[in-house]
């Protein structure tokens, strides 16, 4: 592999160079300085602090470390209030940053200003590359070596090639970012990322809010990336003010023009229509207009569908509106400041109205936990990131993925719809 | 010596770490490791044994287990064109040896061999040998120490003794 240095990097290069300390090239393996770890309830504290004991170390920088309550909160189960009392004690005998019961990781992480752009993160979750929105190269890590990184700081990786996804034009009405991913999905399939560095640009992501380019590169882990990056800009820098975080320059933090890319792929906004995903792939994706399908359930929920955005989308759509007879709704807003701003905006009072049940600021049926998870036979549209076969409840329960939107509008319908329609109703 | 066992493109997690048996533990997961492709693999597979593969080996699912398969039936390691990103990364880190090479169709099923990670070889019988290309230096401890947890160990060893 040609090792010359090359005046024009990629941003995954440049980010990645900062922590190894030199200049890298394309395909190369370095020994990296870790900024932040990220670890859960679920792979944390009852799975890596048994491997940090047999190493008999602590943890190399306790201010480094940011730990979150999100898979068993709210700890109904006997199982799920032991795993949350391991993890509180820890929290408490680390004094790393713990936000308890306070929502899901990917989005809290942001929220509470812990991520800058140019940091390389790892996190114990395999949505990780949420991180990626905000121009930190942020990926997932198995238990294991999550403990080599909370005892060393340190971590090997591979200097990925990057494959640069561009659209271009403005995102129509009844368009969000879901319907760009599920569209990739589609399009390039699940491996299509090749856990190489994807990075998203053009002037329909620099128009997206920040909560919006999450789900691009939350999804990431869907296309097979083992990024999702967004160069900072404008946008970041409102976001992390508000957040609290430590400002920075970040000039330069871009893809170099002339780069070397592994691929560069070329999309139209104006070509896509509402996108919805059949069981049981986020690549079995198609336009919303073509589903034949009745629904049961309607969920909005997880780190990559019920942010702050995505919970005024749907609101949008069920303002005046009812659920059809026999559909219900099921609210979990991503993090509860997510749902405190959406209270304040008169959002949750239209869940409210139209009969929605609020459910706790957790992962919940998104990972297949609560007294909600899908029973047998029943057929869910979600705005969660994976269909998986069983991997919300049972195993027959038929699973679709779409936009908050169409979510919302599916529900009113009783049948899988183009929110489009509803919209232009409501304007 | 041990002898190669020639795969083809695209060798997936699953075929490695049939998901059926996962409740079965790692003994169950190597005894129907690659039965799916090469049934005469696992009752075969003998301490030093090597795989030979093509492009995209291990491609598939995060799940550890398709190179804990391969390391509980005694490998000594797998050549391939390519690997896929996520395997690579829990192979190096369980202590197996993944390298790879651009040629490798001198190395024939069934042949004896015998893998030199550290030398980057595939050692085929009459003094002949394949060059592959080197394992990264940064890694070539962490495949030594056996993985790693072991790795790690030594390391903290060796420091909290000087
Ligand atoms: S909400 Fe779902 S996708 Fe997100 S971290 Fe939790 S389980 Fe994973």
């Amino acid at each position: 592999m040609a090792m010359q240095t090359q005046t024009a990097n990629t941003l995954a290069q440049k980010i990645i160079g900062r922590a190894a300390g030199r200049a890298v090239a394309v395909g190369e393996v370095v020994t990296a300085r870790v900024d932040l770890a990220m670890i859960h309830d679920s792979g944390g504290p009852r799975r890596v602090a048994p491997i940090l004991q047999e190493l008999g170390v602590g943890l190399w920088d306790s201010e480094r470390v940011v730990l979150i309550s999100d898979h068993f909160v709210p700890g109904d189960t006997e199982e799920g209030a032991r795993i949350l009392q391991l993890t509180r004690a820890w929290a408490a005998e680390t004094g790393v940053a713990f936000h308890d019961g306070q929502g899901i990781c990917h989005v809290v992480l942001p929220e509470r200003g812990h991520l800058v752009p140019g940091m390389l993160v790892v996190g114990g979750d395999s949505h990780s590359p949420t991180g990626g929105a905000f121009g930190a190269y942020m990926f997932g890590i198995g238990a294991t070596e999550m403990a080599g990184v909370l005892a060393t700081g340190e971590i090997w990786l591979r200097v990925p090639g990057t494959i640069l996804i561009e659209w271009r034009g403005a995102l129509g009405s009844g368009l969000m970012a879901k319907d760009i991913m599920l569209a990739l999905c589609g399009r390039l399939g699940m491996d299509g990322g090749k856990y190489q560095a994807v990075e998203y640009t053009g002037d329909t992501i620099a128009a997206l809010s920040m909560q919006e380019r999450m789900t691009l590169a939350n999804m990431a882990a869907e296309l097979g990336g083992q990024v999702g990056l967004i160069a900072p800009d404008a946008v970041t820098a409102r976001y992390l003010a508000a957040a609290g975080a430590a400002p920075g320059d970040w000039t330069g933090l871009t893809t170099d023009p002339g780069a070397d890319l592994l691929e560069h792929h070329l999309f139209e906004a104006a070509t896509l229509a509402p996108q919805v995903a059949a069981p049981h792939s986020p690549a079995n994706a198609g336009n919303a207009a073509d589903a034949d399908a009745a629904v049961d359930i309607a969920y909005i929920g997880a780190c990559t569908g019920a942010k702050h955005a995505d919970l005024a989308a749907a609101a949008r759509i069920l303002r005046g509106r009812r659920l059809a007879p026999g559909v219900e709704l099921l609210v979990a807003p991503a993090s509860r400041r997510d749902q405190d701003r959406a209270a304040a905006d008169g959002i949750m009072a239209v869940f409210e109205v139209a009969g929605a049940k609020i459910l706790p600021n957790a992962c919940g049926i998104c990972a297949g936990y609560g007294a909600h998870r899908l029973s047998a036979d029943t057929t869910c549209i979600s705005s969660t990131a994976r269909n998986f076969k069983g991997r919300m409840g049972d195993p027959t329960a038929q699973v679709w993925l779409g936009s908050p939107l169409t979510v919302a509008a599916s529900a009113v319908a009783g049948r899988i719809v183009d929110p489009r329609d509803m919209l232009a109703e409501a304007a | 010596m041990g002898r190669i066992f020639r795969l083809g493109d695209d060798v997936d997690t699953d075929q490695l770490a049939p998901g059926r048996y996962m409740r079965g533990g790692i003994e169950a997961l190597a005894a129907h490791c690659l039965e799916s492709v090469r049934p005469d693999f696992a009752p075969n597979a003998r301490p030093g044994d090597i795989i030979v593969a093509g492009r995209n080996f291990g491609m598939g699912s995060s799940r550890e287990q398709a190179a804990e398969a391969l390391r509980h039936l005694g490998l000594a390691g797998v050549v391939a064109e390519s690997f896929a990103g996520i395997f690579y990364r829990n192979a190096i880190n369980l202590g197996l040896p993944v390298l790879t090479a651009p040629d490798l169709s001198a190395a024939e099923d069934g042949a004896e061999a015998r893998l030199d990670p550290a030398g980057g070889r595939l050692v085929l019988a009459g003094e002949h040998s394949i060059t592959l290309d080197p394992l990264p230096e940064n890694l070539l401890p962490i495949i030594a120490a056996g993985g790693l947890v072991p790795f790690l160990k030594a390391r903290f060893r060796r420091e909290g003794a000087a």
